[in-house]
């Protein structure tokens, strides 16, 4: 049985890290959904949200795959997890100003925003998970969608604890206390940990 | 002429010596290159110049430990490189290439050295910095275009990190599961100057590890279910030799009485002559051996992926088996194919030698006489014929004068699994092949790679006519460089296994096989100054292989063998483990 499944991937900050990610997902004949990337609180790691849609043996290959990847510091399968996983939509609307006033209404009950006015369209952003911006779409297509951009989804998972603290990795392998890892967490270097049917 | 300029300022003894150490010497991108490949212990580099690598060819005949062999197609290059860390083990092998063309040459080798792990490093020309992304003359994205067959790749951006750059490489090539990397290296940094100082102490890489240490609680179960089992079988693969585990995995199997069957690339894992020794598994495995995976209750898979070619229909796989352990030192490899209930990831001598002091001794005497009746009802054989010369014959004799010392590379095809299945020594020995990638054209660069790193021991190519010529080009290198290895072409004047499949298994309709239309084979080594022999006749393969071994120097020998022999047992395409058809 496939589902979508978040992995939480943290990669060195190096030119073609993002070509090895995707090259690496497409030879395995894995299918992604969606690939968010962007810097974190360290300027030598970014973080890479990918959804990619997969069996659970299957979830389970790409996680050791992607761990292979020299520029991979750790994948963290948070699916299922109480985490949050935010996307972006920026929508034009076609809104003649009769229509104005109900448009703005389901805006905010999204709690969206109308980030540029026009005079015969808004574009409006929202942000949440993928299945709010989703109704959002459906509740804007009779109004007339002029543009549609998205982003995919970026997630951290819910509570006090950092799941992997960038602090903790040091440079080059040092320091950073080993503690067990959170379960679904790989960090690199604790991979043989995490096999599976084993018993 | 290259080399004819002012001398560079270094000496080639190690920098860091007498005065270099006071102040760190400055010199060109080129020669840290040089000198860092140096300090990794390189003693000999495949290469090609072209353009954007002449700095660095400009400097080479100023390091002369560095042996710089000119094969005379980028592809040998790689799989010279191959051959010599595949049979140099620990080394890394290294080939050279200009950009765009010979980059992409390059491309086929490390896909093979990637599917059968072996540690190569390969240094592109490439144009520079600035022109990078240009389209500018012969330019390609090296990293681009070998990113699925490598294990990792640079591209350098800045002289200073010339260096560190390449003492990484060497590390991951050869740490963890080995495998081939690339650096492509822009011409302009070549020429610039920078100081040398090579990094010293281990590599650490936060998204590298070391390799992990074997679980020990896993390893008392698998001690355990030996004692338990009343079927036990092991299976080698390849990573019982890069991990050097032979004597740890004989020691094991005496010590349990443990039959050990082995995959294509394990051939050599195990002696054949060992009374507990199966025979090659899978596709093209010895009947028995399928016998004994299918009825087993304990299965061991070491240092294998278990591919397609070893299980065959998946689910025809060993399925009595209660307990399938599998030991290998990729964790993408545990439960690929097949999933197991307890696995090890490690390297296979590590875990080996923590395992064995768990394992009592035992014998399981029901168990091994059923082997043993197998062994009988199933041998790998052949039959003669009359006044057509078997290529098990011409086998049969190398073999006997292999003195359990030779190297062994097969090509790929007909010639690749005889050669395998005829392997034949008391004790483990060397048997190399293309089993990941099966490239033709792989046995006769990679054979010169595998001398050059053991000159004290007896090499033999065996290949078939249509991969010899694939690669024949380095006949000249070969010759030049007087490399002493025995050229054995199993001549069936077709491209035998695509002729075999398709006689069994397309309907009989044979399609762009026939391969008559080759060279005179003693012509054609002759003219490149090669010594060469050819018969069709069993009574000449003893003399000629003797003549071919007296002859200090490469030898091509051409048999000309049963055009219509196959390859038995076969399991048909499609079918299960114990369909296996034998000969008949
Ligand atoms: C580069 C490459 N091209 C095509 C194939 C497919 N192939 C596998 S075996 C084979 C026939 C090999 O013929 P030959 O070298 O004469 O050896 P034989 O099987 O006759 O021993 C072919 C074409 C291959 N393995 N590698």
């Amino acid at each position: 049985m496939s589902q979508t499944r978040l992995l939480s991937v943290l990669v060195e900050n190096k030119p073609g890290v993002l070509n090895r990610v995707a090259s690496m997902i497409r030879r395995r004949g894995f299918n992604i959904d969606s690939l968010s990337v962007g810097p974190t609180e360290d300027e030598a790691v970014s973080r890479m949200t990918i959804a990619v849609h997969v069996g659970r043996q299957q979830a389970e290959q790409a996680t050791k795959q992607l761990a292979k990847l020299i520029d991979v510091i750790s994948i963290d399968d948070i699916t299922g997890l109480r985490s949050v996983a935010h996307e972006l939509l920026l929508v034009r609307m076609h809104s003649p100003p009769e229509k104005r006033p109900e448009i703005l209404e389901v805006v905010s009950i999204f709690r969206g925003r109308v980030v540029d006015v026009a005079a015969s369209s808004l574009i409006i952003e929202i942000t949440g998970s993928s299945e709010k911006v989703e109704n959002f779409i459906e509740l804007m297509r009779p109004y007339g969608i002029k543009e549609l951009a998205r982003s995919g989804a970026v997630a951290l998972v819910r509570g006090d604890r950092a799941r992997l603290s960038l602090a903790d990795l040091g440079l080059n392998g040092e320091g950073g206390e080993e503690s067990e890892p959170a379960p679904g967490l790989v960090r690199i270097g604790s991979v043989a940990a995490n096999t599976m049917g084993d018993i | 002429m290259i080399g004819a300029g002012p001398r560079p300022a270094t000496s080639a003894t190690a920098p860091g010596d007498g005065a270099a150490a006071a102040a760190p010497r400055r010199i060109t991108g080129a020669q840290i290159l040089l000198e860092s490949l140096i300090r990794e212990g390189v003693d000999t580099i495949f290469g090609y110049p072209g353009g954007a690598n002449l700095y660095v060819y400009r400097h080479l005949p100023s390091y002369p430990q560095l042996r710089h062999v000119l094969v005379r197609h980028e592809q040998g290059a790689a799989h010279a490189a191959d051959g010599y860390a595949r049979s140099r083990r620990g080394s890394v092998g290294v080939c050279f290439a200009t950009s765009g063309p010979g980059a992409l040459n390059l491309v086929t080798g490390l896909g093979t050295a990637f599917m059968d792990s072996v540690p190569v490093v390969a240094i592109t020309g490439q144009v520079p910095v600035g022109a990078i992304g240009t389209d500018s003359f012969q330019e390609s994205d090296v990293i681009g275009s070998t990113m699925s067959v490598v294990k990792h790749s640079y591209l350098l951006t800045r002289v200073e990190d010339i260096a560190p750059t390449v003492k990484e490489a060497f590390h991951v090539a050869r740490s963890g599961r080995p495998g081939p990397v690339v650096i492509d290296f822009p011409k302009d940094l070549q020429a610039e100057v920078s100081e040398f100082n090579y990094p010293e102490g281990p590599v650490r890489l936060r998204s590298f590890p070391p390799t992990p240490e074997p679980d020990p609680a896993k390893l008392r179960r698998i001690a355990e279910l030996i004692a338990q089992a009343k079927r036990p079988v092991i299976l080698a693969g390849r990573g019982i030799l890069i991990a050097q585990a032979e004597a740890e995995l004989l020691e094991l199997a005496h010590r349990a009485h443990i039959p050990v069957g082995w995959t294509l690339l394990g051939t050599g894992a195990f002696p054949l002559q060992d009374p507990l020794a199966l025979q090659m598994v899978g596709f093209m495995g010895a009947g028995y051996t399928n016998k004994a995976v299918c009825d087993a209750d304990v299965l061991m898979m070491i240092g294998m992926r278990c591919d397609d070619r070893v299980t065959t229909r998946l689910d025809s796989f060993a399925p009595r088996v209660e307990h399938l352990i599998h030991i290998d030192i990729d964790p993408a490899e545990i439960g690929k194919n097949v999933v197991p209930h307890v696995s090890v990831v490690a390297d296979a001598r590590a875990a080996l030698r923590r395992l064995l002091p768990m394992v009592e001794p035992k014998r399981e005497h029901e168990w091994l006489t059923q082997i043993d009746q197998w062994k009988e009802e199933h041998p790998v054989r052949y039959v003669k014929k009359p006044g057509v010369l078997q290529p098990q014959e011409v086998l049969e004799e190398m073999y006997a004068r292999c003195r359990d010392e030779a190297i062994v590379v097969a090509d790929v095809g007909l010639n690749q699994i005889w050669s395998a299945l005829w392997f034949n020594y008391s004790k483990p020995g060397l048997f190399l092949n293309s089993g990941g990638l099966g490239t033709m054209g792989f046995a006769f660069p990679a054979s010169m790679g595998v001398k050059l790193a053991n000159p004290e021991r007896t090499v033999f190519c065996v290949t078939g006519e249509g991969g010899f010529v694939m690669n024949m080009q380095e006949m000249a290198t070969m010759v030049e460089n007087r490399v002493d290895v025995k050229v054995i072409i199993l001549n069936n004047a077709s491209l035998g296994m695509v002729r075999q499949f398709q006689d069994d298994f397309y309907d009989g309709v044979r399609s762009q096989v026939d391969l008559t239309c080759t060279p005179d084979f003693v012509k054609l080594g002759e003219a490149f100054g090669m010594k060469a022999l050819s018969t069709g006749r069993s009574e000449d393969v003893g003399p000629m292989l003797d003549e071919a071994l007296a002859h200090r120097g490469p030898v091509l020998l051409n048999f000309d063998i049963d055009p219509d022999a196959n390859v038995y047992p076969i399991v048909p395409l499609g079918k299960g483990m114990l369909d296996f058809v034998e000969v008949s």
